[in-house]
């Protein structure tokens, strides 16, 4: 079994599950939620034979590796691999998935009339699960550019046709911005080409590491490249698109789209830019690291000035992003390391919290703060769910994102002191907006049309419930979880050829909290 | 006068053409013996079987041409090897697919193309033609005699023969746009500005030839080049005679500055023709191009670099900018074609092997993207919503916002149309994708990078107005049309131009064009025909999605027979 293609598998199988959604016939169309939701288990069920085929130990290297040509006359090849970053992204998003699709069950119109719109949303929300796993599974430059943009055409029309009223409006703003990153970045894609090896595998990643490239072309290279995934991940000041279109998507869609989908810039920052142009990312991180602690505040400042409750979740993911830019671009084994599980915690937090909020929305109709208030009283379960939640935003320690974001800051602040401390004013805002949002939403009186609203249903609960275990599990013991994350990164620290700077060389930092995990 | 000697002609590599126009000529022939009632059925198979045979003319010659890289016929005057070869199938290909869509008829019989396109258009001839159940089946041998000239135009090295081959191909273009059944007097405004200006623009490429040859003493593209290795004194008349002749192809494919005839041209004439002409015209006129620029001009690709330069640039950008304000979905894929045009240049300017094979690729998916969509659009139909008991169906309905709501009335016209739109803005894994990949990697390859910039960034402007059919057809809501102008375009302004930036005025869209129809009260409905056009627009989807996911074998072929023979 150990040539078993498993990447290729879990691309395929839910690519299987899109088409046998579209096929499904007329009679059997009321099934679709359950087969969307078999699909998606099969595919979590996969993963976990996955992560057992994949060599824990020998982290920091592709593994679960298949390399086949696809279009040799343009140097293209069916490559695939993951290393322990990947393998973490991939196993994220596949738990999302069918929870994504369980809190859709009542949505667009299922409950009343046939279940034709919820059918196709569950079938591009499998699509999107195939290219998401074939994006952080690509080591082909040309196949990930191509998933890249392939993907931005099911969350296109998951918000356009599912979303709120402004959701033309959003999802073509998304689609351009996305579009216009990505068009820049096929010039450099282009002309990395051909300042490699060329030919039947030119785009090969590991051809095209380590080139011996002119400064010059290496920094226009990297800002091509760059420029993309930032507009994607998305960072200030390119980050206009993600309240738009987080605001209009239907939860579900939202959580997909910030938790994984946005992940993809992050991803690509960290296996593309900085091992393909190792000298232009040294050349930029000083400017990048400036970009993520803009965003870091902004966003976070935004997002306690919002009304409306998705746009507020939206901005406070431009602050988290910031924090992984600011770990990747700090440019030592611990913040690496860090961001890399940085990742993986924000897809389940702010998943969890979008998905609450559409509870919420569902609910109420309306997902402005001020149509809310003494909630507590009412649907004492949803609120615990969302404070338990909310808390993961802000870090608390116990939750999994505290361990990331500690890392970060502690790794950040090893090389780059300032950037830390104004870095750790983020976490301050972050109590600020969450707690303040709690205290709106679910203190005060109760408001009389909120009296008869219903608590959790057991649905909500199963699709929370995993999401809040996890984050228990991976604050409690993140060692695994790490072990997965620590080699990689110490591998982009040798690649960027750069000293690592040790945290504990610092005598007044405390050994941060990972460390443990590595010894095991 | 003994001393004539016959030339002599290898009959074999030009049998492609031959079948073409020998099936031309006989179809004349059966416009003249073959009674009325069977003509159409006789032209339709004449038509399609001259044009599969070429297919397999090709096929037959490929491994000769692609051990041997070519041959010369008729002292030079035509080139058979690798690259006249693809055209040459390319052409054929889309030809036959466009014959189906010429051929297709709705229910009552009715078809395309007026009745008889001689009659004054509203006069009671007009009216007998139609009510006699006339049919214009003189259109078939039409499109064989200009697919044999599009045909020789790309395979030709001999100045006279390209202008020859230039007008086999332009005359009856000029003719067919004429004989739309609908809006006859747009179809007949378009036939004649097509032929003056294409008339004027013929002019002025014979001058350009004349200056060539007292430039060079000879029309053989090999002659000019070797001429332009030493100097003689008479550069003014090489470079004059150059731009001229590179002003008459840059019409053909409607290139900026010489792309003012396409929109009215592309709107007005029949959608059928329109399919044909958008397709196959730019890819043997790009064929011609190619071979000029390469073949005849590298002597002087110091003093054409500029010239191409600025033409590829002008023509992404104002293709892409006009695009963007339109509100017919003929006039939109009209200068979507335009710009379409300026990438496809740039893979020319390239000026190197690949990007040969890129220009042939990108001319294989974009031609078929391009019968697709027009195939659909001459499936959307209006319909009247008067009292009456069976509505007929009526026009194409062509104004953009009776495309609103399709996605949910007919989902899988909807879709395939946005496949075909998708192809178009170069989203991966469509044939469009692979397309601009490769000639703006040619483009990059060749030292034009700034070229392939412009080329993304165009892409990326004109990805909005495909995206805008794709909202309209998928987001909003469809109006059983009350007052069909209206009300419709202003939803239409506020559904989709509110996404063109934030903050900017909501573009205010003119009501395209102002015929009788806008007044009267209809809705769009999609129309089967009798599945010939729904035959060729799956093909164009099935090629659409096969190279964009599976290029390789088609780029291997290509690749393994694109050099160009001297």
């Amino acid at each position: 079994m150990s040539n078993f293609p498993w990447l290729t598998a879990l691309v395929v199988l839910p690519l299987l599950g899109a088409a046998a959604l579209w096929l499904l016939p007329a009679g059997a169309r009321a099934r679709a939620r359950t087969v969307a939701l078999g699909f998606a288990l099969a595919e979590v069920l996969l993963a976990v034979a996955a992560f057992a085929a994949f060599d824990t130990a020998e982290a920091a290297t592709h593994q679960l590796v298949e390399t086949a040509p696809w279009i040799p006359a343009l140097g293209v090849s069916w490559a695939l691999g993951v290393d322990g970053v990947g393998l973490a992204l991939i196993g994220m998003s596949v738990v999302l998935v069918p929870l994504v699709v369980l809190a859709a069950w009542r949505e667009q119109g299922s409950t009343d009339g046939p279940t034709d719109r919820l059918r196709h949303y569950l079938a591009l929300v499998l699509l999107l699960e195939a290219f998401i796993v074939l994006v952080f599974a690509a080591r082909d430059v040309f196949l990930f550019y191509v998933v890249f943009e392939a993907m931005l055409i099911p969350v296109y029309f998951m918000i356009g046709a599912f979303g709120g009223a402004q959701r033309r409006y959003a999802a073509v703003k998304f689609l351009l911005y996305s579009l216009a990153g990505g068009l820049v970045m096929l010039v450099g894609v282009i002309a990395l080409y051909l300042q490699g090896p060329g030919g039947p595998e030119g785009f090969l990643v590991e051809n095209l590491v380590g080139l011996d490239l002119d400064p010059t072309v290496e920094k226009w290279l990297f800002l091509s490249f760059f420029l993309a995934f930032a507009i994607k991940a998305p960072m200030f000041p390119v980050h206009t698109w993600l309240p738009d279109a987080a605001q209009q998507a239907p939860a579900g869609t939202s959580t997909l789209l910030v938790g994984v989908l946005d992940k993809v810039g992050t991803f690509g920052m960290l296996t593309l830019c900085l091992p393909l142009f190792p000298a232009a990312s040294r050349w930029a991180a000083p400017v990048v690291i400036v970009l993520a602690v803009v965003s870091i505040l902004y966003g976070a400042l935004l997002a306690i000035g919002q009304k409306d409750m998705m746009r507020l979740v939206a901005y406070t993911s431009v602050s988290h992003f910031g924090f992984i830019v600011l770990g990747i671009f700090a440019f030592t084994s611990t913040s690496i390391a860090g961001s890399s599980f940085y990742m993986v915690n924000h897809g389940l937090s702010t998943g969890a919290l979008f998905l609450l909020v559409g509870f919420l929305a569902a609910r109420r109709g309306s997902q402005q703060i001020v149509d809310f208030g003494g909630l507590q009283k009412v649907v004492p379960v949803l609120a615990g769910l969302f404070l338990v939640v909310g808390l993961s935003a802000l870090s608390l320690p116990g939750l999994s994102t505290f361990v990331s974001e500690f890392l970060v800051i502690v790794g950040t602040f090893a090389r780059h002191p300032a950037a830390a401390v104004v870095a750790t004013l983020g976490v301050v805002l972050a109590a600020i907006y969450v707690l303040w949002l709690y205290q709106r939403v679910f203190t005060g009186p109760v408001r009389p049309e909120l009296a008869t609203m219903t608590d959790a249903g057991a649905r909500e609960r199963w699709v929370v419930g995993p999401l809040i275990a996890l984050m228990l599990v991976l604050g409690f013991v993140p060692g695994p979880a790490l072990d997965l994350v620590r080699p990689p990164a110490q591998e982009s620290i040798a690649q960027l050829g750069v000293d690592d700077v040790e945290p504990t060389a610092a005598p007044w930092v405390a050994i941060p909290a990972g460390t443990e995990g590595s010894d095991q | 006068m003994s001393g004539f000697t016959a030339p002599e002609i290898a009959w074999g590599p030009m049998v492609p053409v031959l079948v073409v126009l020998l099936a031309a000529v006989v179809g004349v022939l059966v416009e003249a013996f073959v009674p009325a009632a069977r003509r159409r059925t006789v032209q339709l198979v004449l038509t399609l079987a001259s044009l599969a045979g070429a297919l397999l003319a090709v096929a037959a010659l490929w491994s000769g041409v692609e051990r041997t890289g070519g041959t010369d016929v008729l002292g030079g005057s035509l080139v058979v090897d690798g690259p006249t070869l693809v055209l040459q199938a390319t052409i054929a290909l889309l030809a036959l697919l466009s014959t189906l869509i010429f051929a297709d008829r709705v229910a009552g019989g009715e078809d395309a193309f007026a009745p008889s396109a001689a009659a004054v258009p509203g006069s009671d001839y007009e009216e007998l033609a139609r009510s006699k159940g006339l049919r214009q089946t003189e259109v078939f041998p039409l499109l064989l005699f200009a697919t044999g000239g599009m045909m020789i135009f790309p395979a030709t090295t001999d100045l006279l023969t390209l202008f020859v081959a230039l007008e086999v191909l332009s005359l009856p273009l000029y003719l067919l746009s004429g004989m739309g059944r609908r809006r006859r007097l747009l179809s007949q405004e378009a036939s004649m500005k097509y032929f003056l200006l294409g008339a004027f623009i013929s002019a002025v490429m014979l001058f350009g030839i004349g200056l060539l040859y007292g430039y060079a003493g000879s029309l053989r593209y090999a002659d000019i080049a070797a001429a332009t290795a030493t100097p003689n004194g008479l550069e003014g008349l090489l470079v004059v005679g150059a731009l001229l002749l590179l002003a008459g192809l840059f019409f053909k494919v409607g290139a900026v500055p010489f792309h003012m005839w396409t929109p009215d041209v592309y709107q007005g004439a029949p959608t059928p023709v329109t399919a044909f002409m958008a397709a196959c015209t730019k890819v043997a006129a790009f064929g011609a191009l190619l071979r000029v620029v390469y073949g005849m001009l590298p002597g002087m690709a110091w003093d054409l670099e500029v010239v191409l330069w600025v033409v590829a640039i002008l023509t992404m950008v104002v293709g892409t900018v006009a695009a963007l304000v339109q509100t017919d979905v003929k006039r939109l894929l009209a200068y979507s074609s335009i710009a379409h045009a300026g990438f496809v240049l740039t893979g020319v300017v390239a000026l190197d092997d690949s990007g040969i094979t890129a220009v042939l690729f990108y001319l294989l998916a974009y031609g078929a993207a391009t019968v697709g969509a027009f195939g659909l659009v001459s499936l959307v139909r209006e319909q009247g919503t008067g009292g009456d008991e069976a509505p007929a169906v009526l026009g194409e309905a062509t104004r953009l916002p009776q495309w609103a709501g399709l996605g949910r009335s007919h989902p899988v016209v909807a879709v395939t149309f946005t496949l075909f739109l998708l192809s178009f803005a170069g989203i991966p894994l469509t044939a469009g994708f692979v397309g601009k990949f490769a000639v703006f990697s040619a483009a990059v390859e060749g030292g034009a990078w700034q070229l392939a910039l412009v080329g993304v960034l165009a892409s990326a402007a004109a990805a909005f107005f495909y995206v805008r059919i794709i909202v309209l057809m998928f987001f909003t809501e469809s109006h059983d049309a009350t007052d069909a102008g209206h009300a419709e375009v202003s939803s239409l302004a506020s559904g989709t131009t509110a996404g063109a930036a934030d903050g900017a005025d909501p573009v205010r869209v003119p009501v395209a064009v102002a015929t009788a129809e806008a007044e009267r009260t209809t809705r769009t409905v999609v129309v089967g025909g009798e599945g010939l056009t729904v035959v060729a627009v799956a093909v164009c989807a099935a090629i659409t999605v096969v190279l964009g996911v599976a290029p390789s074998p088609v780029l291997d072929a290509i690749a393994s027979v694109g050099v160009l023979l001297p």
